[in-house]
C-alpha cells in the first residue's frame, strides 16, 4: 500500500467550527495561552451565525429595568417545557450580559437606546424587551466582531513572534472526517483541505466542537450546505453520547414563494416590531392558539395585545410572540384547515403596522430579501410564510460547567450541544448560547491540557484507517452501478421532512427509519467522479454519513417519546405527559457509526432555590404530583 | 413554467480552462445558483462553486455572470430572457483554484494590516455610551458581508497585480473608515489609510458602490470623506508645522 501524504499540525486545542461558538472558544483558548487551531468548513467570517437575524438575549435591563437573570431563566425554562438542562439555564442567564458587553469592547456596534446603551428588542417568549440587535443582521456583526478580535489577537502575536499564525491560526475550507483518540481520550482530529483534497492530521489533547446543526437532512430548511450534523456525528463516533435529539426547531416564519427560496428564514423581529400573523380570512388566528400552559401570560384581545408594544407594565404581550414551537403548529393548523395563503403558508403583516421608512430601518435585509427574491416589497404588501426546519435543540450531552463529553479531551457548545434550550428554543437563545458556552468550552479544554500530564498519541494505523475511509467514494464497486450523493441527500431531506417533521405519528416514524436503512444500504455503493481538487460531489458523499447516521437518531428518539413537548410533536400523543418531563433520551453509536441506540435516563432535579423561582401552580403544569411532593408551599400546607 | 436555459461556465484549474456549455432546466423564480447546483446534481457533480447561505447573507457565491460581478444566490433568473445565453465565469482579480472557486486569500492578508479597534482604556464592560446617529455611519460598513466583488472590480488591482501588495481595495479600506467613524476609537486612523493602505490609489470611479448587493455607498460614504481629512491634514498649517516638531524631536532622540 502506497503510503497516504499527510500534512501533521501540532496544537493545544483544536476548535471544529467558525461560528459563533467557535469563534468565542478559539479566543477564550488562546487567551489562556494555548496553541490554538479553527477548522471551518468554509470561508472565515462565512458561518451559519451571520443569518442569524433577531438578537441576542441578555438580561441587560437596559430598555425595561424591571429584567434580571432570574426573569430570563424562567423564560427558557417555559420555552424548553421545563425539559431543559436547568444549570446551563442558570449559566446562560446569569453569563449572557458580561459576554455581550466583552463584544462592545470587541468593537461591535449595537443599536443604542436613547441614552446610549445597548437597546434590546422584543423577541417570542422573552417577558421584556432582551435581544440586543442590530437591524435584523446581528448575528453578522457577531461573527465579523469575534472574526475581527481573532484578527486582533493575530495582531499581538505578529507584534511579539513575527508570526500572525503563533498562536491561533486559522483553518479554512478545510472539513474533519474523524476524531482520533489515544484508548478512552481524545488525541486529535483528521481532515481534507477541499481545495486540494489533500489529507491534515491535527494532534491536540482537546477539541471543541462548535459545528453548528443538522438541517440539511431536511427538505425545508433555513440552514446551509454546512449544517449536515458533523459535530454530532463526529461525537457518537468517539463514543460522546448525545441527547434530545428528537426536537427539532421549526421556525414559524420561513418563505414559502418562490420554490427555490422556500426555508429561508424571516426573522421573529417581524412580530418583535409590531408584525402580526394573518391568515387568508384576514384574522389574527393566534389569540385562538395560546395554550393552557400559557395562558394568563398572553394578551386575549388585539386592543390589549397592540397597547403592549408601548406600555408593558398594563398590557400583557401578544400571541403572536409565544414560542417558536406554538406558532408553527398554529401556522400548520391553519394551512390544513383551507386558510392558508396562496401558496401555503399565512400571511406576515407589517406594511399596515409600521410606517415604511420605519421598516426599512428597522428590517433592512428582510426587505432587501423579499424584494430581490421573490419581487415582493413587505413595507406595502404582506409576507407569506411557512415553517422551516431552523435548529436542532438536541446534540452533545456536556457538563454544563465545564462543556466536556463524556469522551475525555472532547468538549462541544452551541447548536452542538445539547441540553440548554430543552425541548424548544427561544429566539435570541442562540447567539447568547454561542457566546456564554462558546468561552466556557474554550475555558475548559484549556483546563483540560493543563491537567494532563501526559500528550495523548496518535497511532499510525489509525491515521491510515481514517485516509482509506476518506477516499472511499472514490472506489466504484464492481457492479460498476454507483450511487449518486446527490439523489440519496434528496431522498434523505425528503423523508425525514415528510415523516419526521413538525408534525409526527408511529406509523411514519417508523416508515422513515425503514427508508434509512435503505439509504444507508444504498449509501455503500456511493461513489464520485472526478478528482480530489474541490470536488462537491466527494464532499457532498463524505457528510452523507454523518446526516444519516444523526438521522436515525432524530427519527428513533422521536419513535420513543410518546408525548408531545417543544420541537417534538407526535398526532398520536398530543398532550404534554408529566411522566416524560424529566426523561433524556440519550443516543450513542458504535464506532464505525453504522448504527444509533436509544437509551432513557433521567435528568438530575432542579436545584431547590432554582424551584422557588416559579409559582407552584406553574409547576404543577409540568411537573408529576410525586416531584412536588417535596416542595416547601406542598410539604408546608 | 419551466423552460430550457443555455449555460457556459468555465470549467478549469489555475492551469487551464475554457467555458463549457450546457443545456440545463430552469423553474419559475430561480437563481442562478439554483441552475448551478442542478448542473452538480445532474450534468457536472464535480462542478465546484462556493456557497453557504443562499440568501445574500454570506456573501460565498461571487462570481461574475455575463461579465458583471454578482452573487450568483440573488441573480434571479427571470432578469434574463428565455433564449439568452448565460455566461458564469470566476471572479477575475483573484487566481483560480477549480472552475468557479477562487483563491481569495489576498482579502484575508489585507484584512490583517488593518489595526484593530482599539478600545477606550477607562471604560469597563457595560460602560460604553454611543448615540445611535453617532453609530450607524459605521454600521452602514459594518453590512458588509464580504463577498469581495468590490475588490474584484476595483481596477487599482483587476487587471493590475503590481498593485496588490499597496492596496488594500476598497473592503478594507472602508474598514479603515469604520474604525475611523467609530465613536470610541482611540486610533489615529487617517495617515495610515493614505500611506500604508493606498487610499491614495483609488481615483473614485465608484464601481466598487456599484457591484455592493448590500448597497453600501463605499465611495461617498467611506472613501471620498477619508481622502478629505488626508487633504485637510497636509494642507493644515498647524498639522504641517506639528509633524515638523514631531519630527525633528524624534530625530534627536
Amino acid at each position: 500500500m502506497v503510503q497516504v501524504q499527510v500534512e501533521r499540525f501540532d496544537y493545544d486545542v483544536v476548535v471544529i467550527g467558525a461560528g459563533g461558538a467557535g469563534l468565542r472558544a478559539a479566543i477564550e483558548a488562546r487567551q489562556q495561552g494555548k496553541r490554538t487551531a479553527i477548522i471551518s468548513k468554509s470561508l472565515f467570517g462565512k458561518a451559519h451565525t451571520v443569518m442569524a437575524e433577531g438578537g441576542c438575549a441578555a438580561s441587560m435591563g437596559n430598555v425595561n429595568e424591571k429584567d434580571n437573570w432570574q426573569v430570563h431563566f424562567r423564560d427558557t425554562m417555559r420555552g424548553g417545557k421545563f425539559l431543559n438542562n436547568w444549570r446551563m439555564a442558570e449559566l446562560h442567564a446569569k453569563e449572557a450580559p458580561e459576554r455581550v458587553w466583552e463584544l462592545e469592547t470587541y468593537g461591535a456596534l449595537f443599536d443604542r437606546t436613547k441614552d446610549g446603551k445597548i437597546s434590546q428588542r422584543n423577541f417570542g417568549g422573552h417577558t421584556y424587551p432582551r435581544l440586543a440587535h442590530v437591524g435584523d443582521r446581528t448575528g453578522l456583526e457577531m461573527i465579523r466582531t469575534m472574526q475581527q478580535k481573532i484578527v486582533s489577537l493575530q495582531q499581538e502575536d505578529y507584534a511579539e513572534y513575527g508570526d500572525y499564525e503563533a498562536k491561533l491560526k486559522v483553518f479554512a475550507e478545510c472539513t474533519v472526517t474523524e476524531l482520533i483518540k489515544d484508548g478512552d481520550r481524545i488525541a486529535g482530529a483528521f481532515a481534507y483541505w477541499r481545495d486540494s483534497g489533500k489529507f491534515v492530521l491535527f494532534e491536540a489533547p482537546a477539541i471543541v466542537l462548535a459545528t453548528g446543526g443538522i438541517g440539511k437532512s431536511f427538505k425545508v430548511t433555513s440552514n446551509s450546505w454546512e449544517y449536515t450534523g458533523d459535530g454530532h456525528a463526529l461525537a457518537l463516533r468517539a463514543g460522546a453520547t448525545l441527547i434530545n435529539m428528537e426536537f427539532v426547531q421549526f421556525h414559524p416564519t420561513g418563505m414559502v414563494w418562490p420554490p427555490s427560496v422556500k426555508g429561508i428564514l424571516v426573522t421573529e423581529g417581524v412580530r418583535g416590531d409590531g408584525g402580526v400573523l394573518k391568515n387568508s380570512k384576514g384574522d389574527r388566528f393566534m389569540f385562538g392558539y395560546i395554550p393552557d400552559v400559557f395562558k394568563g401570560q398572553y394578551a386575549e384581545t388585539e386592543q390589549e395585545a397592540d397597547g403592549w408594544y408601548n406600555d408593558q407594565d398594563n398590557n400583557r404581550r401578544t400571541p403572536d410572540l409565544l414560542p417558536r414551537d406554538e406558532v408553527a403548529r398554529a401556522i400548520n393548523s391553519e394551512v390544513k384547515e383551507g386558510r392558508g395563503s396562496p401558496h401555503g403558508g399565512v400571511f406576515l403583516d407589517i406594511a399596515s403596522r409600521l410606517p415604511a421608512e420605519e421598516i426599512k430601518r428597522r428590517l433592512p435585509s428582510m426587505y432587501h430579501q423579499f424584494k430581490e427574491l421573490a419581487d415582493v416589497d413587505i413595507t406595502a404588501q404582506p409576507m407569506e410564510v411557512g415553517p422551516t426546519c431552523h435548529y436542532v435543540m438536541g446534540g452533545v450531552e456536556v457538563d454544563p460547567d465545564t462543556a466536556s463529553s463524556v469522551v475525555p479531551g472532547l468538549f462541544a457548545a452551541g447548536e452542538v450541544a445539547g441540553g440548554m434550550h430543552g425541548s424548544n428554543r427561544l429566539g435570541g437563545n442562540s447567539l447568547s448560547d454561542l457566546i456564554v458556552f462558546g468561552r466556557r468550552a474554550g475555558l475548559g479544554a484549556s483546563e483540560y491540557v493543563d491537567s494532563l500530564s501526559q500528550k495523548p498519541k496518535i497511532s499510525e494505523s489509525d491515521v491510515d484507517a481514517a485516509a482509506a475511509r476518506a477516499t472511499n467514494p472514490f472506489d466504484w464497486p464492481d457492479s460498476g452501478q454507483a450511487e449518486n450523493p446527490y439523489t440519496i441527500h434528496a431522498e434523505l431531506q425528503q423523508s425525514m421532512n415528510d415523516l419526521v417533521g413538525i408534525i409526527r405519528k408511529e406509523a411514519e416514524i417508523q416508515q422513515a427509519l425503514d427508508k434509512l436503512v435503505e439509504l444507508k444500504q444504498r449509501a455503500r455503493s456511493v461513489a464520485v467522479e472526478g478528482r480530489r481538487e474541490f470536488n462537491p460531489g466527494w464532499h457532498l458523499a463524505l457528510d452523507l454519513r454523518n446526516m444519516l447516521l444523526v438521522s436515525e437518531c432524530v427519527a428513533k428518539a422521536a419513535l420513543m417519546r410518546t408525548e408531545s413537548r417543544g420541537g417534538h410533536t407526535r398526532d398520536d400523543f398530543p398532550g404534554l405527559d408529566a411522566n416524560w418531563r424529566n426523561k433524556l433520551l440519550v443516543c450513542s453509536s458504535d464506532e464505525a457509526g453504522t448504527a444509533a441506540t436509544v437509551t432513557p435516563k433521567d435528568q438530575e432535579p432542579m436545584r431547590e432555590d432554582l424551584l422557588e423561582l416559579f409559582e407552584l401552580t406553574e409547576l404543577e403544569k409540568y411537573y408529576t404530583d410525586d416531584e412536588l411532593a417535596a416542595h416547601p408551599q406542598r410539604s408546608g400546607k | 413554467m419551466s423552460y430550457k436555459a443555455n449555460f457556459k461556465v468555465w470549467r478549469g484549474d489555475g492551469e487551464a480552462g475554457d467555458l463549457q456549455d450546457y443545456i440545463v432546466e430552469v423553474n419559475e423564480g430561480e437563481v442562478v445558483l439554483d441552475i448551478i447546483h442542478r448542473l452538480q446534481a445532474t450534468q457536472a457533480p464535480d462542478l465546484a462553486v462556493r456557497w453557504n447561505c443562499k440568501a445574500g447573507k454570506c456573501g460565498s457565491c461571487s462570481a461574475e455572470i455575463n461579465g458583471m460581478p454578482r452573487l450568483m444566490c440573488m441573480t434571479r433568473m427571470s432578469t434574463f430572457t428565455e433564449t439568452e445565453t448565460i455566461t458564469v465565469t470566476p471572479l477575475r482579480t483573484f487566481p483560480v483554484i477549480r472552475d468557479l472557486v477562487t483563491d481569495v486569500s489576498y482579502n484575508y492578508q489585507k484584512a490583517r494590516e488593518i489595526p484593530s479597534f482599539a478600545p477606550p482604556a477607562n471604560l469597563g464592560l457595560g460602560e460604553y455610551r454611543m448615540k445611535q446617529q453617532d453609530v450607524e455611519r459605521s454600521q452602514e460598513f459594518r453590512k458588509c458581508i464580504e463577498c469581495f466583488l468590490c475588490q474584484n472590480t476595483c481596477h487599482v488591482i483587476r487587471d493590475h497585480e503590481e498593485n496588490k501588495e499597496n492596496f488594500a481595495g476598497p473592503r478594507f479600506l472602508m474598514r479603515v473608515a469604520e474604525l475611523d467613524m467609530h465613536p470610541l476609537d482611540e486610533a489615529d486612523r487617517v495617515r495610515e489609510a493614505q500611506e500604508e493602505h493606498g487610499l491614495g490609489f483609488c481615483n473614485i470611479t465608484k464601481c466598487c458602490t456599484e457591484v455592493c448587493p448590500e448597497h453600501i455607498k463605499i465611495t461617498d460614504n467611506a472613501l471620498i470623506p477619508m481622502k478629505e481629512r488626508v487633504i485637510d491634514r497636509k494642507y493644515d498649517p498647524v498639522v504641517w508645522l506639528g509633524n515638523a516638531l514631531f519630527r525633528r524631536n524624534k530625530s534627536r532622540h
